[in-house]
């Protein structure tokens, strides 16, 4: 998938003024988001900091057209808006814009229900990996070992998969991302909106306040996970599941960075052992065996269809 | 007039194709689900140009319904009980949204134990949420009130989302002759969906995000205002539909021979019209009772209730729910409007027919012959809540 940036609309999307934090990931990942979809796009916030980034009302930093909602009705919500507008013949991308909480915990329910009915949204899961509007607790999408105000020791489960639970709804489109390829990102955004159906991008957004490093790193922090295997990207599609170009390198166990440079710049992993170290390592390498098992499946899939066929 | 045999569920639903719905979201709960189940069929048979969204929960029908309504479609949701409780937050977004949104209620008893009959503590729970709450006594006002509540919730004076309730079992299960209008008739009536503003990619437009303490009190006087504004125009809304369809309420409230009365029962919902019964016999004995059917709490009728009440030698209200620990609801509100102009009349509140524990027309005649020989022997007096129990308490005490 090439992308020519100059094709890309140069309107601005979040506008000066907005209310984020220095750093922040989640007008990083707007920005990228306007530029892929344009004035189609009509956003869902459910509670979060993305509802607190909008700034004051009778104000709004968001150039889109944008309906926040409480905090379980994210993809509800869009499914009703993306219903109206077929039925009254309207051109509109409903995209939700949600955090992991949104996501992963108090939305799983409604979310989990749109995308089985394959609903027409466009669901993107901002993870900055706590609940940091409320103060950085943990969520269920936490990395193990990670410091929040609710697991002052460090977290002692793993992140759960959510990509892949995902997957497991038969829904069109499920990719990953992060803000620091927003190649990567813009082209899987274009790619989802061209599917008439449920699709789902889990956008992965280092937040300098909650992990606890310098504001001016957002972006070094975000490509440190993909250099050491921490965070993958990749997308499902037509029923196939493919390591994105970023990511391919690190097939390679070989060519990853040590795990260890991407921690040592967040506070919130101060804590950590040598066996937490090592239990992170072992939990890459588990999810890089999973993610390439599952890429040769679903291809070798492809083969035994053609098999069929030919018979 | 086209007079179908209809249940008061099947009766909600032929409204809703008569309003030409555009999207529904539901999730099944008794009583409520022949609704759904209904207008399932309307929708997939091609009777009814609408789209389903058969939801996971209570709380995405009401999130659809209104992502439906935002997005410029007129839209239609309807539960019970726990799905209405388990809704509760959405129904306070949509109000504040200031988004028109219909949603029909059958009224059920909240658990535990289990328990799927009529009881009002589901719909009563709603009261502060912002939304116009109406109640239907019958099948055919099932119908009218579902009908006309698109058009009172898409009044640009309001811009409020309306509850039509209804009790469960004794209309959402109970066949009776509705007239559900001709289509054309309809049409001509209820002119296309109106609202405040329309969320789309034409329309850029942003809602809800964070508001500064005064703005918003600001936002919250402007629904009261609206409030307020509903009570005229349920009352336009009534009577326009008395001319053009022949059938008028009397608004808020439906006063039945209460104006040379000296005793009144206010009641709500499906028991008032054997109320009404209980009234006719005590009017054959001499006794000059009416009935005062709340037929909308919210906007509550305060000028209908001083003006027809207040000269009243004695009031009697009937709740078939109650706020524990302060009594009925429907007691505690009708008490408090009297007591602002002078004296009051004599007042009891009676609890009576909670989780469906029938209650008959003759029974309703006894617990009113009581209250009266009590105030005429007694004089003046003020009892906030006596029960009407099905049988002797004999649980333990823990006192």
């Amino acid at each position: 998938m090439a992308l020519n940036v100059r094709l890309v609309p140069d309107k601005k999307y979040i506008r000066p003024g907005d209310a984020a934090c220095p750093g922040c990931p989640e007008a990083l990942g707007l920005r990228y988001l306007g530029m892929a979809l344009g004035d189609k796009a009509v956003l869902v916030v459910p509670a979060g900091c993305s509802a607190v980034i909008q700034g004051i009302i009778p104000r709004n930093a968001f150039h889109f057209p944008t309906v926040n909602i409480v905090f379980a009705a994210g993809a509800s919500t869009a499914a009703g808006m993306a219903a109206a507008y077929e039925v009254l013949g309207k051109d509109a991308i409903v995209v939700v814009w949600a955090g992991d909480g949104g996501t992963a915990d108090i939305g799983f329910a409604s979310l989990s229900g749109a995308a089985e009915r394959n609903d027409n949204i466009l669901y993107i899961c901002v993870d900055n990996e706590a609940y940091m509007n409320t103060g950085i607790q943990r969520s269920s999408l936490t990395p193990y070992g990670a410091w929040t105000t609710t697991t002052w020791t460090g977290k002692k489960e793993h992140k759960k998969d959510l990509p892949l639970i995902m997957i497991s709804h038969k829904v069109p489109y499920v990719a990953t991302a992060s803000i620091a390829y927003p190649h990567d990102f813009i082209a899987k955004l274009k790619r989802a909106a061209s599917i008439k159906g449920f699709k789902y991008i889990h956008l992965h957004a280092p937040c300098p306040v909650g992990w606890k490093f310098d504001a001016d790193k957002t972006v070094h922090v975000a490509k440190l996970a993909i250099e050491t295997g921490m965070w993958v990207l990749f997308e499902y599609y037509n029923g196939r599941f493919s390591i994105s170009p970023p990511s391919r390198p690190y097939i390679d166990k070989s060519k990853r960075k040590p795990v260890i440079e991407y921690l040592k710049l967040q506070g919130r992993f101060r804590g950590l052992s040598k066996d937490d170290i090592e239990r992170i390592e072992k939990y890459i390498d588990d999810t890089w065996s999973w993610y390439v098992l599952l890429e040769k499946w679903s291809n070798m899939g492809k083969d035994i269809s053609r098999l069929i066929e030919r018979q | 007039m086209v007079v179908l045999p209809l249940t008061g569920n099947y009766a909600v639903a032929w409204a809703v194709k008569r309003a030409r719905v555009k999207v529904i979201a539901a999730y099944p709960i008794t009583p409520q689900t022949t609704i759904v189940e209904k207008l399932s069929e309307m929708v997939e048979n091609g009777e009814l140009d609408a789209k389903m969204i058969r939801v996971e929960s209570e709380h995405s029908a009401l999130a659809a319904v209104y992502g439906a309504a935002i997005a410029g479609a007129r839209a239609f949701t309807a539960t019970s009980s726990h799905g209405l409780l388990y809704m509760h937050e959405v129904l306070w977004w949509v109000s504040a949204s200031r988004v028109p949104l219909v949603m029909a209620i059958v009224t059920r008893a909240i658990g535990p134990p289990w328990n799927i009959w009529t009881d009002h503590s589901d719909l009563l729970d709603q009261r502060d949420t912002g939304w116009i709450i109406s109640m239907a006594e019958s099948n055919q006002e099932a119908f009218d009130l579902t009908l006309q509540a698109f058009k009172i919730t898409e009044d640009d004076r309001v811009n409020l989302p309306m509850i039509v309730g209804l009790d469960a079992f004794i209309l959402s299960h109970t066949t009776a002759p509705v007239d559900v209008l001709e289509q054309e008739d309809v049409d001509r009536w209820l002119p296309e969906r109106k609202q405040l503003y329309v969320i789309d990619p034409n329309n850029r437009f942003s809602l809800g995000n964070i508001a500064s303490p005064k703005d918003y009190m600001m936002f919250r006087y402007d629904i009261e205002k609206a409030m307020d504004n509903a009570r005229r125009v349920i009352l336009e809304v009534d009577r326009e539909y008395g001319k053009v369809f022949g059938r008028e309420y009397g608004g808020l409230v439906e006063c039945y021979k209460c104006s040379d009365a000296k005793y009144t029962v206010v009641a709500m919902g499906a028991w008032a019209g054997d109320a009404k019964e209980a009234i006719d016999i005590l009017r054959d004995n001499g006794y000059a009772v009416g009935v005062l059917r709340i037929r909308f709490i919210r906007p509550l009728p305060v000028n209908e209730i001083l003006n027809y009440l207040s000269g009243m030698k004695g009031v009697i209200v009937l709740d078939r729910s109650v706020s524990f620990g302060a009594g009925g609801q429907l007691f505690t509100e009708v008490s408090s409007i009297l007591a602002s102009r002078g004296r009051p009349p004599a007042m009891k509140g009676v609890i009576a027919g909670l989780g469906g524990v029938d209650v008959s027309y003759s029974e309703i005649k006894d617990i009113v012959l009581k209250f009266i020989n009590e105030v005429e022997d007694q004089g003046w007096f003020i009892k906030r809540q006596e029960w009407f129990m099905p049988y002797e308490y004999s649980f333990k005490d823990y006192g």
